[in-house]
């Protein structure tokens, strides 16, 4: 990464790396396609055209354009900035506490991590008081349980401490 | 043609039911709320609310969703006008001259002449759908499987021609998405391809995970980096101001239709509405003979870029519903909701489904006006709603987000795909790759897959199929004028300029 000091204004990742990263993202994933559709055959059978055959020619588009961008993202201007370290650090404050909340709800249910998102977010990036957290934290998945479980009759995922309230 | 007009008159009764009605009030709202709403667009709001219409009867769920769809057209300008932040891409085009308005003090004059210029542009958009529409089914009747992949050809080569994102950008994120959507099952030889031993993968991307995350978490992520606030102005509309706006309002005519011709032909051609609102506004600029004071407040300005998005944007309706080729993101999600209706989008739409399609084309006539009156009529409380700070609207819209994505498959890993796709959409988007086709391609890719192998399966692997008629050739030719349009329409202007030289 680069040597600049986090949180530095004017200073962060530049528009030529990442223009760079993505088009050698994009060129992997496109030999992982390429791959993958010759693992079941990318011929003719006696049927017609194999499994492969489609996303093999898809494959070979992504490879074959990815390094026309990763030609213009070399020749990008170093000077451009992508973002600055303040704006990614803005970003990564949603992001973390989304992949914790992503990674929670598997096993905790939608309610639960969805009342404590709603929370963080609120007392940590809003600094709101307790009680307007509170009510909009637990008031929003109570919404949600009465339109869809009640109304709509559509299940969402629970987990063990909606199973000692008895839902 | 008379035939159609008694099917019309067969589709109001259908839409004109009260619950449909009720319907359309409601989903309006919705609409306008998720258009307003930053991380929450059209096509996104579509995708998650879907799973709560799997109960309902075919036409009233797409009417719900429809108008979800024309509210989150109307809501785009409010942001745009009021706060200078376009709550939709196609919406980006009226700040230049909305914003500068409410500014000069005239929020009214311009929420009534984008809501009416709206309404102008999806009206005439519609008149076109009736005539037009069943004209196109009857004539794809005859398609075989070599003219639906030239369809499907036609509309991805006119993405990468009309973007203004680099071609190379354009094709990979179609590719990505076409690639994305042969993971899994193939539905021919019923072998399993590109899941690498995952059991995840099994039955592939669902598409409304993609747009989910695409366009919710990534716009989030987006927003957050931008660090918003909103500071808007006030919006008061009184029935005076709009009644002064709309004596106005004729002057502008030319305008109105030039932009709703811009609009229909590029909603038609799945070039969308963002360009069709930029290149309205750009030629009402160079024609108008205010042109000069365009940027600081000109009606016009609203008007131009307004009625071309709605008129795309309805447009965009028409080779969804007739050839099951949809023209925006938002079609592609409403073109999935077909299907899992149990519908086939497509010319056959028309012969064996006339009720639905017919009521859904009676629901656009009413559900643009009932949209006009609730949106003039309550423009403050929407704008109340951009004045919730962004910390708490955030991880409401998350948790909408997430609840959307396991309700489609009641899959607890598709809110992890869907973070996935979240991120991948803010790097993408930051890198200038378009969203749209990558979605568009999702959606379609297992019909054009199949198209493509029924076409070469007729002519034993050779590609001449689809050259092998006039009718095919013509698609295929005008594919091919629509990808390389940018070159070709910089070639036909140098001889221009060599000529007098």
């Amino acid at each position: 990464m680069q040597q600049a000091p986090h949180g530095a204004p004017g200073a962060g990742p530049t528009q030529r790396n990442a223009e760079i990263g993505v088009a050698i993202a994009a060129l992997l994933f496109g030999a992982l396609v390429v791959y993958g559709s010759n693992l079941v055959g990318i011929g003719w059978s006696a049927d017609g055209p194999r499994a492969g055959f489609f996303p093999f020619y898809v494959g070979l588009i992504i490879m074959a354009c990815s390094l026309i961008n990763l030609y213009h993202g070399l020749r990008e201007d170093p000077s451009d900035l992508f973002a600055e370290w303040g704006q990614m650090g803005q970003v990564l404050k949603v992001l973390i506490p989304t992949t914790i909340y992503v990674a929670l709800v598997p096993i905790l249910g939608i309610y639960l991590p969805s009342v404590i998102l709603i929370a963080v977010f609120m007392k940590w990036l809003g600094s709101y008081g307790w009680p307007l957290t509170a009510a909009v934290a637990f008031g929003v998945p109570a919404f949600f349980y009465v339109t869809l479980e009640r109304w709509f009759l559509i299940p969402l995922p629970k987990g063990p401490v909606e199973a000692l309230f008895g839902l | 043609m008379f035939e159609n007009f008694v099917n019309l008159y067969h589709g109001f009764g259908i839409a004109a039911d009260p619950f449909n009605i009720l319907l359309m009030v409601i989903g309006i709202l919705l609409g306008v709320i998720i258009g307003v709403l930053p991380g929450l667009g059209g096509a996104n709001g579509v995708a998650i609310l879907l799973p709560l219409t799997f109960s309902m009867s075919p036409t009233s769920a797409i009417i719900l969703l429809t108008c979800i769809y024309w509210g989150a057209l109307f809501g785009g300008a409010i942001t745009s006008i009021l706060f200078n932040i376009p709550g939709e891409p196609w919406s980006v085009a009226t700040t230049f001259d909305g914003h500068p308005m409410a500014r000069n003090g005239q929020a009214g004059e311009a929420l009534t002449a984008a809501f009416t210029s709206s309404f102008v542009g999806a009206f005439v958009s519609i008149i076109m759908i009736t005539m037009v529409a069943p004209l196109v089914a009857k004539f794809a009747l005859q398609f075989g499987p070599a003219e639906k992949f030239a369809v499907y050809f036609l509309a991805f080569c006119s993405f990468v021609g009309m973007s203004k994102e680099p071609p190379a950008k354009t094709i990979v994120s179609m590719m990505i998405g076409f690639a994305l959507a042969a993971v899994g099952l193939d539905m021919v030889t019923g072998q399993l391809r590109l899941t690498f031993g995952s059991e995840e993968l099994l039955n592939g991307f669902d598409f409304l995970i993609a747009v989910i995350g695409l366009f919710g978490i990534g716009e989030i992520l987006l927003t957050m980096e931008e660090g918003l606030e909103f500071r808007g102005k006030a919006a008061k509309i009184d029935p005076r101001i709009v009644w002064k706006t709309w004596k106005t309002l004729p002057k502008y005519w030319a305008t109105s239709l030039r932009s709703c011709v811009i609009g229909c032909w590029m909603g038609i051609t799945p070039a969308g509405a963002t360009p069709a609102s930029f290149m309205a506004y750009g030629i009402a600029k160079r024609v108008s003979k205010n042109g000069k004071n365009f940027g600081n407040g000109e009606i016009e300005g609203v008007v131009a870029p307004e009625t071309a998005a709605h008129a795309a944007g309805t447009a965009a309706m028409l080779p969804m519903l007739a050839l099951g080729v949809p023209g925006s993101p938002t079609a592609a999600v409403l073109l999935g909701g077909l299907l899992i209706w149990g519908l086939q989008p497509g010319p056959m739409l028309f012969v064996e489904q006339s009720e639905f399609v017919w009521g859904l084309i009676a629901s656009m006539y009413l559900g643009n006006i009932v949209g006009l009156i609730l949106v003039l009529t309550t423009v403050p409380l929407f704008a109340s709603i951009l004045r919730i700070p962004f910390s708490i609207i955030a991880p409401v819209i998350l948790v909408i987000c997430a609840i959307g994505a396991y309700t489609v498959n009641n899959n607890v890993f598709d809110v992890v795909m869907m973070l996935v796709f979240g991120v991948l959409g803010y790097v993408l988007k930051k890198t200038n790759y378009p969203l749209a086709p990558l979605v568009l391609a999702i959606v379609l890719g297992d019909s054009a897959e199949e198209a493509f192998r029924q076409s070469l399966l007729g002519s034993q692997g050779s590609i001449g199929v689809f050259w092998s008629n006039p009718l095919v050739s013509t698609i295929m030719g005008l594919a091919l004028v629509a990808m390389f349009w940018p070159i070709i329409s910089n070639l036909i202007s140098r001889m221009r300029v060599a000529q007098p030289a």
